[in-house]
């Protein structure tokens, strides 16, 4: 049987979804172990750009056309999307974790009685042993769980296809290829006046503001580093790591950023994995904000800063210095973890 | 004439207060060690249903699936105005992934029979997966909207809602009967009535060939619903656990790490092994 994995693409105003090209990528490296084809599947209406997903690592492009899909509805977009899987019969299937992907992913998985694995933050192939049984080339599903207090690695050994949703910005983008164009296939599906119940009134657009309560990784700006050069720098090590910033009371009624940014008593509570805190001194109002970061990393040049106490690992130094050096250790830990 | 409504709750592990002794040495989770909560948007759930019912008139039926003591969550539900309130408890059901978690409820809403609207919480905060209401929904055959955080209009057999989208909100308006799930953002849930408590107090949850179809807590089992005991459980679940890993710290212990190539490369090594940065 061919093991291929497909990827559900989701349509949005300003063409696919980042997290539908995060996930071709990494379908498309899953897809090498297990020597198969990435196939993505489109659902809508007007949809373009659909054989350059090639660049991204699908091998096809299947794809769903009618003017009943133009808004995303429950009923219409599952029933589209349990018919692909099962005229495709794909081994793995893999959606982004936004609103679209946590409403539709679950009704499929429930149609099909496959399960279902939940904002996983990294893929495997492997292998799972129960007793003296061996599944081999399973989908590894890791995730944390238990309001990220553990990390779970969750299997689906007995149904086909494996499913999981992923969160945007988990998985980065890669092996991209300029010149792969991707096959591209119409699929009919016909649809019946009850699943098209639903009627979407109208949408609002809101502006999109930084959401620090659901950041994984933040780094905590404080007046020691209140100048152009280490801003830059701080966003510079945000974007490599996938971080959001935050900052403290001062530093943001100084200008360097916005006030949704602001952590502490009167700004954001966070519960990152891991927060960074960079220049800042530690005072309880900026403490009250942090505590729930399950690590902490400060950053400080006086070796009695406050911000020690709670912090797990400890870093004297100016950061002018530290900054380059935590970019350069990040790159370097990469490199050693790939290998 | 009100409308029927069914609310599914679950009673999850407080996860916001995971301190030390909750966590087992071999990286388990000692269920025991935290408090047990009803999940927070299952309250706001219920709230929903609550309002429904003192403006249209109407009955709400209260159902968690989980152990035994899931009684005293389901006992609360009463206090805040729920008019009946079904356990689903049997060893059967124990170890259920949402697949099998959903079969389990979607057999007992069966059961219930007649139904306008089942509000379910956004997500129950143990798993964070909001799996189980969408597949619920599937099992029987119904329509739902997620994320909801406003009920705008029901009137005419149908509901109006505003519910949360990726870059704003949309109003979307559905026949009845539908499935919601509600969002924290939708309510503050009311406290329970006192006098309600106090006439409870020495309410316990019957089997139903013990008491009269309307009482108030009951506890069914696998035979009640009729639910095929291969898809419920560990038997019915596609999941499995291969492995669980804990991130929290034993201790605030501080490690000095030095300003230098090598030992921040080294943390940063740390980091990504443990899957805190990728
Ligand atoms: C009612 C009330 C509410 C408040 N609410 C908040 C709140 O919500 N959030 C908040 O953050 N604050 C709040 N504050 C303010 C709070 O008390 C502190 O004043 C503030 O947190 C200090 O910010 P900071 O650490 O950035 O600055 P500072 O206290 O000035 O500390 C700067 C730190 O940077 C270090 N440093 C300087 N230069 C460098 C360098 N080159 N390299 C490395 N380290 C360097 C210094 O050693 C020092 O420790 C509140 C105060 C009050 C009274
Ligand atoms: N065991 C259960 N019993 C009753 N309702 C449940 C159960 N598990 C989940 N739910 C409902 O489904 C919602 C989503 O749960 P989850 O998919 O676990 O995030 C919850 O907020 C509850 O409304």
């Amino acid at each position: 049987m061919q093991k291929n994995i497909m990827v559900f693409l989701e349509n949005t105003k300003n063409g696919f979804a980042d997290v539908s090209l995060e996930l071709l990528c990494k379908a498309k490296s899953l897809a090498e172990i297990l020597g198969s084809k990435v196939i993505g599947l489109a659902v809508g209406h007007n949809l373009t750009g659909l054989e350059k997903l090639g660049v991204y690592g699908a091998d096809k492009v299947v794809y769903i056309e009618d003017e009943e899909l133009k808004l995303y509805r429950s009923l219409p977009y599952s029933k589209a999307v349990i018919s692909a899987i099962k005229f495709y019969k794909p081994y793995i299937v893999l959606f982004g974790a936004t609103h679209v992907g946590r409403d539709l992913a679950p009704r499929v998985a429930s149609n099909l009685r496959v399960g279902l694995t939940a904002d996983c933050t990294e893929l495997k192939i492997g292998e799972y042993k129960v007793g003296d049984k061996i599944y081999k080339d399973q989908l590894l599903q890791i995730r944390p769980a238990w309001g990220g207090n553990i990390i779970a690695t969750i299997v689906s050994p007995e149904s086909i296809p494996s499913m999981a949703t992923v969160r945007e910005g988990v998985m980065a983008i890669e092996g991209v290829d300029e010149k792969r164009v991707a096959e591209v296939e119409r699929f009919q599906v016909q649809f019946s006046a009850s699943d098209l119940v639903t009627e979407i009134i109208e949408q609002y657009e809101e502006e999109k503001k930084v959401d620090l309560k659901k950041a994984r990784i933040i780094i905590g700006a404080g007046m020691g580093a209140a100048n152009e050069t280490t801003m830059e720098m701080i966003f510079e090590l945000a974007s490599l790591i996938k971080a959001e910033v935050g900052g403290s009371r001062p530093l943001v009624d100084a200008g360097f950023l916005s006030r949704d940014r602001q952590i502490g008593q009167t700004g954001v509570t966070v519960r990152p994995n891991l927060y960074i805190a960079c220049g800042i001194s530690g005072q309880i109002q900026h403490l009250a904000g942090i505590m729930d970061a399950k690590r902490i990393i400060a950053i400080n040049k006086d070796k009695d800063a406050p911000i020690f106490q709670v912090a797990h690992y400890k870093i004297v130094g100016d950061l002018m210095d530290v900054l380059p050096i935590m970019i350069q250790g990040y790159k370097e830990a990469l490199k050693y973890t790939e290998k | 004439m009100g409308f029927n409504m069914i609310v599914l709750m679950k009673q999850v592990p407080d996860t916001s207060n995971v301190q030390e002794g909750a966590m087992k040495s071999d990286g388990t989770v000692n269920r025991d060690a935290l408090p047990a909560i009803i999940n927070p948007e299952d309250l706001c759930a219920l709230e929903e249903a609550l309002k429904i019912k003192e403006t249209h008139g109407g009955h709400i039926t209260v159902i968690s699936m989980g152990p035994l003591k899931a009684e005293q969550a389901l006992k609360f539900t009463l206090c805040l105005g729920a008019d009946k309130a079904i356990l689903l408890s049997d060893r059967r059901f124990a170890a259920s992934d949402t697949l099998a978690t959903s079969y389990t409820l979607s057999k007992a809403i069966e059961k219930i029979g007649a139904y306008d609207i089942i509000f379910c919480g956004r997500q129950a905060i143990d798993g964070d997966t909001a799996q189980v209401g969408p597949q619920v929904a599937e099992k029987l055959g119904l329509n739902q909207l997620t994320y909801v955080f406003e009920i705008v209009d029901l009137s005419k057999g149908h509901i109006t809602v505003k519910r949360e989208i990726s870059n704003g909100y949309e109003r979307a308006k559905a026949p009845l009967p539908i499935l919601l799930t509600i969002t924290s953002a939708a309510n503050i849930p009311r406290p329970p009535s006192v006098k309600k408590a106090m006439a409870f107090k020495k309410l316990s949850a019957k089997e139903p060939s013990l008491v009269e179809a309307d009482f108030p807590l009951q506890l069914w089992d696998a035979e009640f619903i009729s639910a095929d005991p291969t898809r419920c459980g560990l038997k019915g679940s596609a999941t499995k656990v291969k492995k669980v890993e804990s991130v929290v710290l034993k201790t605030r212990e501080k490690k000095e790490i030095e300003p230098t190539l090598s030992s921040i490369s080294s943390l940063m090594k740390e980091l990504i092994h443990d899957h805190i940065i990728g």
